[in-house]
């Protein structure tokens, strides 16, 4: 159900024991406590009352307790990724409304035609603040829209916080982290559990190596922790990932296949490793606990349970609380059909009593009217115990349309990549339909990573 | 290496890779008689532009499209002049 109890973040905080609780970054690390009676927003946040407030700060902490400060006193919050170009500032702050400002880099020439520009950063300063909250604000997160603007995508700390359950009560401090940024679905999800279930949170800085977060966690005892399965594929790669040893791993944003979590497992044998579906639009769906790839074909049949779903045209559906109340601005089309579910665009194939996800339906390659999911080709490449990761994409061909190839990043040495290639061709060709199979495996020491924490995918790639 | 033996190693090679008997290759064989699809030809196609540097079928204007082995070995040879 939703969580119509919350009436405000800091209200949900502070209702709870305060003490040993902290919030770390790259550069700074502030205590809740402190927050009682101090303000990271200079100049304090009440002249924000109901005011429609963009936060666009480069630091991750800075931005969460704005967040912490304004929730139930903006009327509406956006979040703004720091690696999001500043352009794009002038389109949002026409379309949401925006009439404030919060920012530890701009200056008030950068802010153009919006009056207030609040300046924020550490230390936090003494303040007396009023949060009562007034109003329940909305948090409006930015998607990558199809044009090349970003889509707003509207929720409500309720709908945000569908998904946390808060009813079991930690034995021992929960410290998370998260190789997300807090500003997109999948690290706010993370900043939300830890504030709202009594824990603590350590969050990358902006340009921290993956090791040296990966240190830095491990010495704040980080206990929980979450990322993409590209986040973990390339912090696995680090001498440091031995450093941290977490009770629980989290998994979401990208198909998750079975090579990772056994990775994960044997690398991390004391935590409980969990996938979970979710995505902006959609929410929060469902998690996975068993340790294997893809669902259990039970989990579209329960009821009960507050999210439904269901499978049309090959593509996974949700209508649930956890959902986003619609998309801000006039450039998006609707957000949900007629019966309320959003179609998420994810496709899934059954086997057996399992579902797996096997693609975008915007990233299928057409090989002559065959249809690929560059997914499902990877998990198969994926499976050979000397590859480290693998992008599936299209090249062109004059007579098919498009043929499949592969970048390969392999573990092995490079005397061994011929033999590689053969075997990888050969799980291909055992696992795969014939127009599946990579015509060609480049091997690269690295694959691009965006900032969202998936795979930088090429729409269409013109050549080899 | 000729043209001509590069086409004829890639035809080949793909139908070993993609499991295809491959029939006896003359000039007036008819590609599709060859024993290889369009998929075949087209990973054909594809290993040629790598090997060769060129790709008759995008850059041909108004070319007929070969319908025999000689003709697909001709279409290539003559892009290459």
């Amino acid at each position: 159900m939703p969580r119509n109890d919350l009436k405000s973040l800091w209200d949900a905080i502070s209702a709870g024991k305060l003490s040993s609780r902290f919030v770390a970054g790259h550069h700074a690390t502030v205590a809740l406590s402190d927050l009682a009676a101090a303000s990271c927003l200079l100049g304090g946040s009440e002249q924000l009352r109901d005011r429609s407030v963009l936060i666009a700060t480069k630091d991750q902490v800075t931005a969460a307790l704005a967040l912490i400060e304004l929730d139930g006193i903006a009327r509406r919050l956006i979040l703004y990724p720091h690696d999001l170009p500043i352009e794009h500032i002038r389109f949002i702050v026409a379309s949401a409304r925006v009439d404030a400002i919060v920012s530890d880099r701009m200056s008030p020439e950068d802010s153009g035609a919006v009056g207030t520009l609040i300046s924020c950063g550490f230390p936090v300063q003494p303040a007396q603040c009023d949060r009562t909250p007034g109003c329940a604000t909305e948090w409006v997160l930015l998607t990558s829209g199809t044009t090349g603007r970003p889509k707003m995508v509207a929720h409500t700390l309720s709908s945000l916080a569908g998904a946390i359950d808060v009813s079991a009560p930690q034995a021992h401090p929960v410290v998370w982290s998260t190789f997300y940024d807090i500003r997109r679905y999948g690290g706010l999800q993370i900043f939300l559990r830890a504030m709202l279930s009594g824990g603590s949170l350590v969050l990358p800085g902006a340009a921290e190596p993956a090791a040296d977060f990966l240190i830095r966690a491990a010495a704040l005892g980080v206990t929980h922790i979450s990322g993409t399965p590209s986040h973990w594929r390339r912090a696995l790669m680090s001498q440091s990932a031995q450093q941290i040893d977490p009770q629980y791993v989290r998994l979401s944003g990208e198909i998750v296949d079975q090579p990772i979590l056994d990775h994960l497992r044997s690398f991390y044998p004391r935590a409980k490793i969990v996938h979970a579906f979710a995505s902006t639009e959609a929410g929060v769906a469902f998690d996975v606990r068993d340790g294997l790839a893809g669902f259990p074909a039970s989990v579209l049949e329960r009821t009960g349970d507050s999210v439904e779903m269901k499978i049309e045209e090959g593509s996974l559906r949700i209508r649930s609380p956890r959902t986003s109340a619609g998309y801000i601005g006039h450039q998006s089309g609707g957000l949900t059909d007629p019966d309320g579910f959003i179609d998420t665009g994810d496709m899934l194939e059954r086997r057996g009593d399992r579902y797996y996800f096997v693609g975008r339906r915007d990233g299928i390659i057409n090989v002559g009217g065959l249809k690929v999911h560059p997914e499902e080709v990877e998990s198969v490449i994926n499976r050979h115990p000397e590859v480290r990761m693998s992008l599936v994409r299209a090249r062109r061909s004059p007579l098919t349309g498009a043929l499949v190839v592969a970048d390969v990043v392999p573990k092995t040495a490079p005397e061994r990549l011929s033999d590689l290639e053969a075997e990888i061709l050969r799980l291909c060709r055992e696992g795969l339909a014939q127009h599946k199979v990579p015509v060609a495996i480049r091997f690269v020491s690295n694959l691009q990573v965006a900032e969202t924490g998936k795979l930088v995918r090429q729409p269409c790639v013109m050549s080899s | 290496m000729s043209i001509r033996s590069e086409v004829i190693t890639q035809f080949e090679q793909v139908a070993r890779e993609q499991d295809r008997s491959l029939a006896p290759l003359a000039d007036r064989l008819e590609l599709l008689d060859s024993g290889l699809d369009s998929l075949c030809l087209a990973i054909i196609v594809a290993r040629l532009e790598d090997s060769l540097g060129i790709d008759p079928f995008t850059t041909a204007q108004d070319a007929v499209f070969p319908v025999t082995v000689g003709e697909f070995i001709g279409f290539y040879e003559n892009a290459a002049k």
